[in-house]
Parts: structure tokens; C-alpha cells; sequence
């Protein structure tokens, strides 16, 4: 035990009973955090680490079991602490903040009571006095206006404010632990982005050790001084996060790097490397090394003895017999050969979109989701649409695939007009617009079988009504996305997500459609299996010559597949054009904020300043005028911007922009203020909008999304 | 808010002129030729037609029905047939009877179902749980005229100890007690099932809930807990329960006042339903829907006040 | 090892497994199954089950007629012949009783059949095509959603006429509005799933998509609602036969031999205990059935 270390946890196993079976979940975890050092602690889904983050704050389900290890913090082990420390402790010297704020909230009570509560209960101090600590409080989180936002209720106040309170309230009496529990899944890169830097900021000012949780190898990396690695409850590999991201010692470790996109991959490059197999279930008693069975270099001493925690130097840790050889894993097969490019298409445009609106809502409270969107894509590409919540890209697709009426605007598809709604719209045409869906869970039929669900597929989108020619033509359907026949006659419980969505696809492509709806596919699918359904998604591309109108949240996996990309705020095309153009500036603000925003592995090797975006998204009910994103714009003008609608600016190779800053200007602007290399990361972080005096004209509100 | 409560009053006052159409419909229309069934098959059609037009029924329905409505609203509820007393006092006496036998059920019943539902989600899955919610399903289980019957066999047949008839009370809570315990336990017994049920469930809820979790992860004891965290979000949905039970105590009311002879709107319904006595059955069933109506409106209120998210925003 | 506090106990909300998400929504033969292994559940369909049988096989399995009048055994106590005593006109407690089950479980069952059959029509009709009328007419429904059935009853009774038929009709038509809220509300949150989205991506017709994608994956609620309904429909045919609306002389059933032994309650006790108890047991086995199914849907 390191006498050192704020948090030490040794030997921890714990265990599930289902149905009075023990089910292992943690097993033999040790680790160690120093005061005020960030651990990040990293898995997929399934790998215990929520159960760690329970664990600390002896926070366990009832059928949970602690077969043995201790947690020492400050001296005492937290496992065997009586009722009356540990409910001390709680909230004043280790603290938590987890998922999904909203529902973390009491949502009776005003939030400034909330944060009070902990002054009170830890502090002995009274109402009033609480209060106002509370609202200093929020003052470090940097809420604005905390007077009035104290006074809030949970439901009033947006995701990254509601994030801030958490944290405020977990930070509120200084503790010497804090775990943070996947604190930004789910919330807008941009609004994770703020989040993280605010993480950043606080450290300085509170000197708390922090567990960070997450699943995100790259949020991970910048936030945290170490990681380790969980795999099937086992920590599989320790050390310095740069170190360890940048050479792995762990073929897992080296596995979930290589199947995220990087800066700089594209799909005409390389392709993503899946990892095959899937995680053992919860449980299972497995002689020798838990990943033995998806290991590249696994070999027999592997499969028989459990590998121990190899020191490899530099205060790094892996559990890996060959260990040493994991640097020189060579790049898979499929890997090395890039993906084939899709037919060449002649720059043929397949899909034209003009002037596309869709206003929900009555006559007296409406809100314009799509507010005068164009665009085309060409045949055999990838069109990426990316946005966050509250752009309209949902309610553009929805239109675009025929399940809702827009509201004005002309659709055309091979020339063909395409405005009418999926009822009005003939086979034809439904068969060449199809639509794969963002959760895998719910949407596919659970009372139905493959076979069913691909059976009518075929049935009503390619006319194929005889059995055994459905049969056959199933079978080829299902090879082609690497489904096996015994996969058919399952309903879609017994699947994996990652199968689930390939049988998606499948039902998708019955028709042989020339246009592809992609609604975030892969967002809710594991690291490992997103690689593999977005290599499935290429492949048969390729083979069928299909174009994707691909929209997602992560701009990552858009950087790596898209040809053309669009960017959607509040309803409108900010910016549109060839990927590569769109990713580089000269682009849209936003774009710049977004493209800052991501948190990637490359960062760690050049680190760049993030564009801070001011105030909350506003509501699409009520868009700011003239320009709608200057109410956040960090290169905001002034009156121009606040009154006139910006005019597209063309920047040559078909990119295009809204904004009243010409191409060469912004160029210049968004160059220098991006690190180049060898700048120092100590820059000011990011760019701060300019002051503002006094009335600012047309105040942002503060409503809801 | 405001918008939240007028929309409600809106729907209340659309809902009670549908009630009143059917019940218009059921009364006046469906019973058939009333100039027929009161001369009988014998009578010529020309004596027939000429009392459906000394009655008024040759009149178009929507004019009959209008006239018919009028006729409450400013007023004027007819007259019994069969009492040969004039309707209006006549129901709102029995009205104010049964409103106090009713206060005096929910006054009793409503926190003793509540905090033993309560209690019996703070010990989950134990004894005391199994207990409480047994019984529950158990009493749930029991129509009150059964009930009403063995009750008042036991204790006021058998031991004396409280009338047989029950009648209205004096203003003396002794006598307030004498006249309305028995009556009401065959009531109480049920709504006990149905609210206890709800509030454990809605405890639960809480108690399972994401912000319950930060609650206990900052270190707050268990008074705090569960007074500031867990039952103010508890109770939210059983007051929308316990509007529900209210339009059930209307229906329990008719058999219990029946079953102890208790001068009551539920009684009257019941006589006049079986005495055809078709002013007073209608004035009867619209005072009612009225109460009901208003009943909802007051949990509506209530609910709406009570939960943020209503009360701050539209 | 961990202290007494208020987190769920099921396993897979704190740790997802991997290969097999979570889906709340199982199918019918997994709530059958569920439903199967509760102890609940299993005690009131047995009970159910009980007197349903009686309810069909009276005929065989009473030891006297209930109609067969015997003045000379009249108002006896329970005893090695009667077991149950007989009633003021020496009729057989026992198989009075055991008749009376086919009575309640005639017309109940039927009235809320037919209560089910509209409600499930009307719900997903208008839970999928839904529109402005829909929304205005399920608030009414909404508002009079409690309103009790008694009074209704007894209205319509009075001015119709008191019979088995009418008890039926006004039980079924009812109880459709209440269902179909019930129905439309789980279809409305199905409809938004994305496999409906598919299936009218297909061009599925609005009848499909309503009887074969929906239906089969709000069974479970429609099934709890069914014995709730069950339940308040006893409740009520047998208030109504006490209260004289309902069934009528000379049939044994319950609410009707209470409401006639009232008289004689001091006397003979056993005339109004008996039926009572019946009632009581089904009823109580009924609500069983619905915790049982209510708890597996849960879970």
C-alpha cells in the first residue's frame, strides 16, 4: 500500500447473486490514486466499471457481495467503516457525479437548496447562510447569473447547467475523493466540452483526487494524468495516460485503439480494425487470461494460466504474458488492405434537396425544425450530416424518408420529386429510400422473428413473394451482412446489439435501395462493435453502390467516412461542402467550436485550445435573429450579426458557409488561433467572445430546448 | 399554471355537457313512446299522439334537450312524481347529508391508507410490507354490501352498540361518531386497498429513483431523506389516486346509504331509480357528475400546485 | 457488507449483461412464464380455476338441487346433510352457492369480453391514426374515467329494465371507453418505436401495422387490465344483484341470497356468510391474477 495515495484500492472482488448463483464482476482490482491526481478508468460496457464507482461509495445493490479486497481512504478501509462515518463522509470527503443530470435532481426542489443541503448537513451552517455558500458556489462552476438560477428547478435549466450543479454540489465542501461516473455521455459535444474544461479549470482550485469513469479512450486521455484499463472486471493494463495510449501494452488496449477513428484516417486509407469476438458473459469462470479468446497473440500458456500483473516499467502495469510483443502487433489483415472505393460515380447527383422546411406545432406555437435546408448528394457517396441536439438533422431525415410531411420545399431523387409522405409515395420509390435506425433495441420488432422481419422486407420491397425464392434471397441477404442462417429464427432478444444492427441493414438493403437514411447507427453500440457495423456499412457500399446520408453526433467517426459533410444549427445548413474542406478552416464558427470540441487521442500529441462557445443552445421555438448562432459565436461582430441573416461565402472545391466574415479573412482569423506546432499548451484556453456592454440588444433566453 | 387549470375547467364544463346529452338520451329518449306506455296497448294513436303533445315529447330532441338543461341551470328541477315534493331542495338536502358522511370517510381513511402505504414501502419486502399490502389486496377484495351487512349485524344487531338506521348527525362529534362509524367502515375498507397500494407504489418510485441516490451519495440522514427527498415526489401521484377513489366513494355511497337507510343522495338515487321517478333520477345523477367533477378539478388543482413542473412554466 | 438503502435490487440495472440487452417488453409467452413462477399469481388462478368449475359442473358436484324447497328443514344450521344450513325455504346453502358461480361468472366474463373486444378495437384505432378529435374525446374519457359504474348502472337499468342481457351491455359498453384508454395509451407509446417507423417505411397498411407489429407488444398491459376489469365487473354484477337491479329471483346468485338473507341474518347467519365468503374468495382470486400478472410485467 502506497502510504502516498489519497484512494487505495487492493485486491477488490466482487460478485453478483442471480438466482443465488454467484456471478463474478470485479475481480482482484488494485489501483492507486495520489492526492489531487486524475485516474481515469476505462471499459466498454459490461466491464464493472460502474460497480467499481458503487463499490467506493459502498453504494452496492443488495445482491451484490464483496468477496474480499479493502478500500483505504484516508487510513480507514471503506468497506468496513461503521454506518455513521461513512454517512459523514459522503458528500463532505468523497463525492460522486454520474449520468444523465436530469433524473440526478430532485425535481421539487430548487436546485439551490440542493446544493445548500450539503452545506448544511456537512457544514452545520444555516439556511441562509447555505444558500449563499451555494451560490458562490455556482459562481466557480461559472454559471451564469447564479442569483436566478439558484431559485430554478431541475427541469427548468438545460443538460451542461444541470451537470454544473451536480458538480457544484459534489465539490461544494472540498473533498479529498470525487468519482465522476461517465459525467458527459450523453450530453452535446460541445456541451461535454465545456464540461471537460471546467473539470480542468476546478483542479487547480480544489485539490481533490479524481476517478474518472468513461468509455471514451480520448476524454479520458485528456483529462486524466493515469488510466487503467477494465476488461471483464479485471484491470488488464495500468499507467501514464499518454504513455499507455500511445503504446499500449495490452492487445486490448491496443485493439480499442485501433478501432476508433483517428485524425487524419479515412476510409480510402484504412480501415477500422473490429475486435472479434465478443466479451465472456457476466461471470463466467475462465481459466488463464480473460481475453485469451479475442487475442491476436494469444497462445496456450494463455488460455490455461491467468496472466499476473506484469510491472512494465515506469510505473506501468499489464496483465499480458507477451506483453513485450504487443508494440509489434502488425495491423490485421483486412486492416492493411483499405476499404475498395465505391464505384465512381460521375459526380451524378441522386439526391437534390431545396429549400426544405418542417414546422411543428400549431399556427399560434409552432417551431420550424427544418428551416430552409439545401444540399444534394451525389451517387455512391457518403453524405455526413452532423448537428447537435435541437439542429432539425432528425427531423430532416424523417422528412426525407417520407415518415413525415414537409412543410414546404422541393426533394427530388433521380430526378423523380419526392415531397409526398412515405403513404403517398409508390413502392418504387419506397424501396429506394430506406431508412437504419439509431437503437438497435427498439427497432426491430421484439415479437418477430429475423426470418419475419427480413421475410416481409423482401416481400414488400423487392416483391418477392414466393417462399423459396424469399428463402434464397434471405440467405444471400443475411451472408452479406455476416449473419449466420442460425441467426434467422431468433427473435431479436437473444442479439447482440452489434448483430441486431446488422440485421437492421439487412432489411434496409432488401430492396437493393440508392439511398440510405443513416440515423446514428452506431451511436449505441460498444467501440468494438461500431468499427465492425461501420466496416459492414462500406462494404456493402461498395458492393451495391448505394450513397449514405449518414447523420451522427460524433464527429470522428464522420471525419473517417464522409465525403461530403453538412452542418446543421437550429434548423439551418451552416456550412456544407467536401469533408476535408469542412474539417479545415476556413469554416463556420460552429464548425470550428465542434471540430475543437472533439476529444480525440491525437490531442495528447498537440494539444489545441477549444473554442469556447458562450451561453446554451437556444430553443428552436425561438431563434435569435439575423445570424442564429450569434448569440454563442465567439468571432461575433457586432449589429451585423444580430440583425442580418448571413450570406453563404464560397471558398472554391464547393465548400460553402453562412457567415459575414469572408473566406480569406476567416481563414487568416482560424489559423492563428489554432496551436501550431510546437506551441505551448499554456495558451489562453480557447477563444473568449468579445466583451459585451451593457444591452446587448435581443438578450439570449435562457428557455429549455 | 393558469393556462394548466383554465384548460381543465374548459374540459370539465365540455365533459359534463356530454354527461348531460346521455343522460338526456338514457332518461327522456330511451324509455320510448311515454304517451304509449302510460294509456297502454289499447288506446287509439290518435289518444296517443294527443298526450306526447300535451307532454311536450312531440317537440324536436334538440329543443327538448335544450329546454331540459335550461331547466336545471336556472333552477328549476320539477317535481317528484312520487314524493309529490319539489326536486331541487330536495337533493341538495340529501346532497349536504351525504357529503358529510363522505368528508367524514376520507378524512379517516386518506392518512391512515397514506402513511400505512408509506410505511409499508420503507420496509419493502418485509414483514410489515407483507402485512399492510395483504390486507390491502384482501380488503380490496370485499364489495361493501357485504361488508355493510356483517358489520351492521355484528354491532348494531347483535351488541347495540350503534343504531341500525343511521341518520343524520348533530353537530356533537359524539353523536357524529355514533351516526357515521358503521356506515362508513365498509367504505373505508376499500379506498384503504386502493390508496395504500398507490402510495406504497408511488414510495417506490422515489425511493428507486436517480435523485434519491444523490441524495443518500451526499451523506443526508434518513429523516431527511425521506421527508425532503422521497415523499414530497411520493405523494404527487396518489393525490391524482385519491380523485379517482372520490368518484368511487359516489358509487359506494348509494349501496351503503341503501344498506343503513342514511338519508343520502345515493339513496335517493337508488329509490327513484327503482321508483322510475325520473325528475328527481336526473337531478340526482347531474348533482353527481357536478360533485365528481369538481372533486377531479380540486386534485387537479392540487397536483398542479404541488409539482414544479406545472406550477413553474406555460 | 453494504448498508440498508434503497437502490433496486435486480442485477441489470447496475451492471448490464453483455450479450443479452434488457428488453421490458417481452413477449406473451415470457409473461406467461413470468406470470407462471409467481407464487400470486398461481394461488388466485387456482381459486379461479375452482370456480370456474363449479360454475360449469354445479350440476354434478352439488348435493341438492337449489331450487328444491324444503319447509320442513328450513333455517337449520350447518350439519352433516346441509353443510352450509339451509335458508329460509330449506333450500341448500352449498349448492345454492356452488350454482350462484355460474351466475357471476356469466355475466361478468361476458361484459368484460365485450368491454375488452371494443376497448382493444377503438384503442388502437385511435392510439395509431390518433388526430385532433381523438385527442378532445380521450380527455372526456379522461375526466370521467372513475366515474362509477354503480350509478351508471343502476340509471340504465332502471330505464331498461333489470336482466342478465342489459347487465352485460352496460358493463361492456362501459368498460370500452375505459379500456380503449388503456389500449390507445400503450399503443401511443409504441407507435413512436422505430420498428413502426420501418414498417410504414415498408408501406405496411395502417391495419398491419396496427394488428401484427403493435398488438403483439402491448398484450401484457391489455392482459393486466383484462383481469382489473374482470374484477370490477364481479364487484359490480354483484352489488347490482344485491341491490335487486341485476339477476332475479329465483336464481342462487350471490348478491341476490345476501340481499334476501339479510332479514334472517340474526337468525341464520350462515345464509349471508356463505355466499359472502364465495364472493369474497373470487374476488380476492381475481385481484391475485392481476398483482401476479401486474408484478411479472415488472419485472
Amino acid at each position: 500500500m502506497d502510504v502516498h495515495s489519497a484512494l487505495s484500492i487492493e485486491g477488490l472482488t466482487i460478485s453478483y447473486l442471480r438466482r443465488r448463483r454467484p456471478l463474478r464482476v470485479i475481480e482482484d482490482l488494485t489501483l492507486s490514486i495520489r492526492p489531487g491526481e486524475a485516474y481515469g478508468l476505462v471499459g466498454e460496457s459490461g466491464c464493472g466499471k460502474s460497480t467499481v464507482a458503487m463499490a467506493l461509495m459502498r453504494y452496492l445493490p443488495s445482491n451484490a457481495v464483496v468477496d474480499s479486497g479493502r478500500i483505504m481512504f484516508t487510513g480507514e478501509d471503506l468497506l468496513r467503516v461503521d454506518e455513521a462515518t461513512l454517512r459523514r463522509w459522503r458528500g463532505s470527503r468523497m463525492a460522486m457525479v454520474y449520468q444523465d443530470p436530469a433524473s440526478a435532481l430532485n425535481p421539487s426542489m430548487r436546485v439551490g437548496v440542493q446544493i445548500a443541503e450539503v452545506y448544511r448537513q456537512h457544514r452545520g451552517m444555516y439556511k441562509t447562510a447555505a444558500f449563499e455558500a451555494a451560490g458562490a458556489m455556482l459562481e466557480k462552476v461559472r454559471i451564469t447569473d447564479p442569483g436566478k438560477v439558484l431559485r430554478r428547478y431541475p427541469h427548468e435549466l438545460s443538460g451542461g447547467q444541470q451537470q454544473r450543479i451536480m458538480i457544484a454540489m459534489a465539490l461544494s465542501t472540498d473533498p479529498e475523493l470525487l468519482v465522476l461516473d461517465e459525467p458527459t455521455t450523453g450530453l452535446d459535444a460541445t456541451v461535454e466540452a465545456e464540461v471537460l474544461d471546467l473539470v480542468e479549470q476546478l483542479r487547480s482550485d480544489f485539490d481533490t483526487s479524481i476517478l474518472f469513469i468513461s468509455h471514451n479512450l480520448g476524454v479520458v486521455g485528456r483529462v486524466c494524468e493515469r488510466v487503467g484499463v477494465l476488461y471483464a472486471g479485471r484491470l488488464i493494463e495500468e499507467g501514464p495516460s499518454e504513455e499507455l495510449l500511445r503504446q499500449p501494452r495490452h492487445p486490448y488496449t491496443l485493439g480499442l485503439l485501433r478501432c476508433v477513428p483517428r485524425r487524419g484516417m479515412r476510409k480510402d486509407a484504412l480501415r477500422l480494425e473490429p475486435i472479434p469476438g465478443s466479451l465472456p458473459p457476466l461471470g463466467a469462470d475462465l481459466p488463464g487470461c480473460v481475453y485469451a479468446s479475442r487475442c491476436p497473440i494469444a497462445l496456450e500458456r494463455c488460455h490455461v494460466e491467468p496472466p499476473p500483473p506484469y510491472d512494465t516499467g515506469n510505473g506501468r502495469i499489464s496483465r499480458c504474458h507477451y506483453h513485450d510483443e504487443v508494440p509489434a502487433i502488425p495491423l490485421g489483415e483486412q486492416q492493411q488492405q483499405a476499404t475498395p472505393p465505391s464505384p465512381p460515380s460521375d459526380g451524378v447527383v441522386l439526391l437534390r434537396v431545396e429549400g426544405l422546411v418542417k414546422t411543428y406545432g400549431t399556427s399560434r406555437a409552432s417551431v420550424q425544425a427544418v428551416a430552409g435546408v439545401s444540399f444534394e448528394v451525389r451517387q455512391g457517396e457518403v453524405f455526413g450530416l452532423v448537428g447537435e441536439s435541437g439542429s432539425g438533422k432528425t427531423s430532416l431525415a424523417r422528412c426525407l424518408s417520407g415518415l413525415v410531411d414537409a412543410s414546404a420545399g422541393d426533394v427530388t431523387l433521380e430526378g423523380f420529386k419526392l415531397s409526398a409522405a412515405e403513404h403517398r409515395r409508390n413502392a418504387e420509390l419506397r424501396r429506394k429510400v430506406q431508412m437504419i435506425f439509431q437503437n438497435p433495441d427498439t427497432s426491430l420488432n421484439p415479437q418477430h422473428s429475423v426470418r419475419r422481419i427480413l421475410g416481409r422486407a423482401l416481400r414488400l420491397l423487392a416483391g418477392i413473394k414466393g417462399r423459396r425464392e424469399q428463402e434464397r434471397r434471405m440467405l444471400d441477404l443475411a451472408s452479406s451482412v455476416r449473419l449466420e442462417p442460425r441467426h434467422l429464427q431468433v427473435r431479436p432478444a437473444a442479439l447482440s446489439g452489434g448483430l441486431k444492427q446488422r440485421v437492421a441493414i439487412a432489411r434496409a438493403f432488401a430492396g437493393e435501395p440508392a439511398l440510405v437514411l443513416c440515423d446514428e447507427p452506431v451511436s449505441a453500440l460498444d467501440v468494438s462493435v461500431q468499427a465492425a457495423i461501420l466496416n459492414l456499412l462500406l462494404d456493402v457500399q461498395t458492393a451495391r453502390g448505394v450513397s449514405y446520408l449518414f447523420i451522427s453526433h460524433d464527429l470522428n467517426v464522420v471525419r473517417y467516412l464522409a465525403d461530403s459533410i453538412g452542418v446543421m444549427y437550429l434548423g439551418q445548413l451552416v456550412d456544407v461542402g467536401p469533408a476535408q474542406a469542412v474539417f479545415d478552416p476556413p469554416h463556420h464558427p460552429y464548425t470550428e467550436a465542434l471540430v475543437s470540441a472533439m476529444t480525440t487521442l491525437e490531442d495528447l500529441d498537440d494539444p489545441r485550445p477549444h473554442v469556447k462557445l458562450g451561453g446554451p443552445m437556444p430553443s428552436p421555438s425561438d431563434p435569435p435573429s439575423g445570424c442564429r448562432f450569434h448569440t454563442r459565436c465567439p468571432r461575433f461582430l457586432g449589429d451585423i450579426c444580430r440583425n442580418e441573416a448571413p450570406p453563404w461565402q464560397r471558398d472554391g472545391e464547393g465548400h460553402q458557409y453562412r457567415c459575414h466574415i469572408p473566406p480569406g479573412e476567416l481563414r487568416e482569423l482560424q489559423r492563428t488561433n489554432g496551436a501550431s506546432p510546437g506551441e505551448p499548451a499554456s495558451r489562453p484556453n480557447g477563444i473568449t467572445p468579445p466583451k459585451r456592454t451593457g444591452n446587448q440588444g435581443k438578450k439570449p433566453r435562457n428557455r429549455l430546448p | 399554471m393558469g393556462r394548466f387549470l383554465l384548460r381543465r375547467l374548459w374540459l370539465s364544463a365540455i365533459t359534463l355537457l356530454l354527461v348531460s346529452i346521455v343522460l338526456f338520451a338514457v332518461a327522456e329518449v330511451l324509455p320510448g313512446d311515454v304517451g304509449r306506455t302510460i294509456l297502454g296497448p289499447f288506446a287509439t294513436k290518435a289518444q296517443v299522439v294527443q298526450l306526447n303533445r300535451e307532454l311536450g315529447l312531440d317537440r324536436p330532441l334538440p329543443v327538448r334537450y335544450v329546454d331540459w338543461l335550461g331547466g336545471f341551470v336556472s333552477g328549476d328541477w320539477g317535481q317528484s312524481p312520487l314524493l309529490n315534493t319539489p326536486v331541487r331542495p330536495l337533493v341538495v338536502e340529501r346532497m349536504i347529508n351525504s357529503l358529510m358522511l363522505a368528508a367524514f370517510v376520507l378524512a379517516l381513511v386518506v392518512p391512515v391508507s397514506i402513511g400505512l402505504g408509506v410505511l409499508a414501502a420503507l420496509h419493502r419486502d418485509g414483514p410489515i410490507d407483507r402485512a399492510i399490502s395483504v390486507t390491502g389486496l384482501s380488503l380490496i377484495a370485499l364489495p361493501e354490501f357485504v361488508v355493510g351487512v356483517i358489520v351492521l349485524v355484528i354491532f348494531s344487531v347483535q351488541l347495540g352498540w350503534f343504531p341500525v338506521s343511521s341518520q343524520v348527525p348533530s353537530a356533537n362529534p359524539v353523536d357524529v361518531f355514533r351516526q357515521f362509524l358503521l356506515p362508513s367502515i365498509p367504505l373505508m375498507l376499500v379506498l384503504f386497498g386502493y390508496i395504500a397500494r398507490m402510495a406504497r407504489a408511488g414510495t417506490v418510485e422515489a425511493l428507486d429513483s436517480n435523485y434519491v441516490r444523490t441524495a443518500i451519495l451526499k451523506g443526508l440522514p434518513r429523516r431527511t431523506l425521506i421527508w425532503r427527498h422521497v415523499l414530497r415526489n411520493a405523494l404527487l401521484p396518489t393525490i391524482s389516486v385519491v380523485s379517482v377513489q372520490v368518484g368511487y366513494l359516489f358509487g359506494g355511497l348509494v349501496v351503503i346509504e341503501s344498506l343503513f337507510n342514511y338519508p343520502g343522495i345515493g339513496k335517493l338515487l337508488l329509490d327513484s331509480a327503482v321508483g322510475h321517478d325520473l325528475p328527481v333520477l336526473e337531478a340526482t345523477v347531474l348533482v353527481v357528475a357536478v360533485l365528481y367533477m369538481l372533486s377531479n378539478l380540486l386534485a387537479d388543482s392540487l397536483y398542479a400546485v404541488l409539482n414544479p413542473r406545472i406550477r413553474v412554466s406555460r | 457488507m453494504t448498508e440498508g438503502r434503497n437502490a433496486p435490487a435486480s442485477v441489470v440495472v447496475a451492471e448490464p449483461a453483455p450479450a443479452e440487452p434488457p428488453d421490458r417488453r417481452e413477449g406473451f409467452r415470457d409473461l406467461a412464464v413470468a406470470a407462471a413462477s409467481s407464487k400470486t399469481f398461481l394461488t388466485g388462478a387456482a381459486i379461479l380455476l375452482f370456480w370456474v368449475l363449479m360454475a360449469l359442473f354445479w350440476g354434478t358436484v352439488a348435493p341438492y338441487d337449489p331450487q328444491a324447497v324444503d319447509p320442513t328443514a328450513s333455517l337449520a344450521p350447518p350439519s352433516a346433510e346441509h353443510w352450509f344450513g339451509t335458508d329460509n325455504l330449506g333450500r341448500d346453502v352449498l349448492s345454492r352457492v356452488l350454482a350462484g358461480a355460474s351466475s357471476v361468472l356469466t355475466v361478468a366474463p361476458l361484459g368484460t369480453a365485450l368491454g375488452m373486444l371494443g376497448g382493444i378495437a377503438v384503442g388502437l384505432v385511435t392510439g395509431y391514426y390518433r388526430g385532433r378529435v381523438d385527442d378532445v374525446v380521450m380527455r372526456v374519457v379522461d375526466a370521467l374515467l372513475a366515474f362509477p359504474l354503480i350509478i351508471i348502472a343502476v340509471l340504465v337499468l332502471s330505464v331498461l329494465g333489470s336482466s342478465k342481457v342489459n347487465v352485460i351491455l352496460v358493463i361492456g359498453v362501459v368498460f370500452t371507453p375505459i379500456v380503449a384508454r388503456t389500449v390507445r395509451s400503450a399503443v401511443l407509446s409504441e407507435r413512436e418505436r422505430e420498428y413502426v417507423a420501418a414498417a410504414r417505411l415498408r408501406g405496411e397498411s395502417g391495419a398491419y401495422i396496427m394488428v401484427s407489429e403493435i398488438l403483439p407488444n402491448i398484450l401484457s398491459p391489455i392482459a393486466v387490465e383484462a383481469t382489473i376489469r374482470l374484477g370490477y365487473a364481479i364487484f359490480t354484477s354483484a352489488t347490482l344483484s344485491f341491490l335487486s337491479l341485476g339477476i332475479q329471483e329465483p336464481s342462487p346468485d350471490w348478491g341476490l341470497t345476501i340481499s334476501l338473507g339479510r332479514v334472517y341474518l340474526q337468525v341464520a347467519p350462515w345464509m349471508v356468510l356463505f355466499p359472502a365468503l364465495a364472493l369474497a374468495t373470487l374476488v380476492v382470486a381475481v385481484n391475485l391474477v392481476a398483482d401476479g400478472l401486474l408484478q411479472a410485467v415488472e419485472e
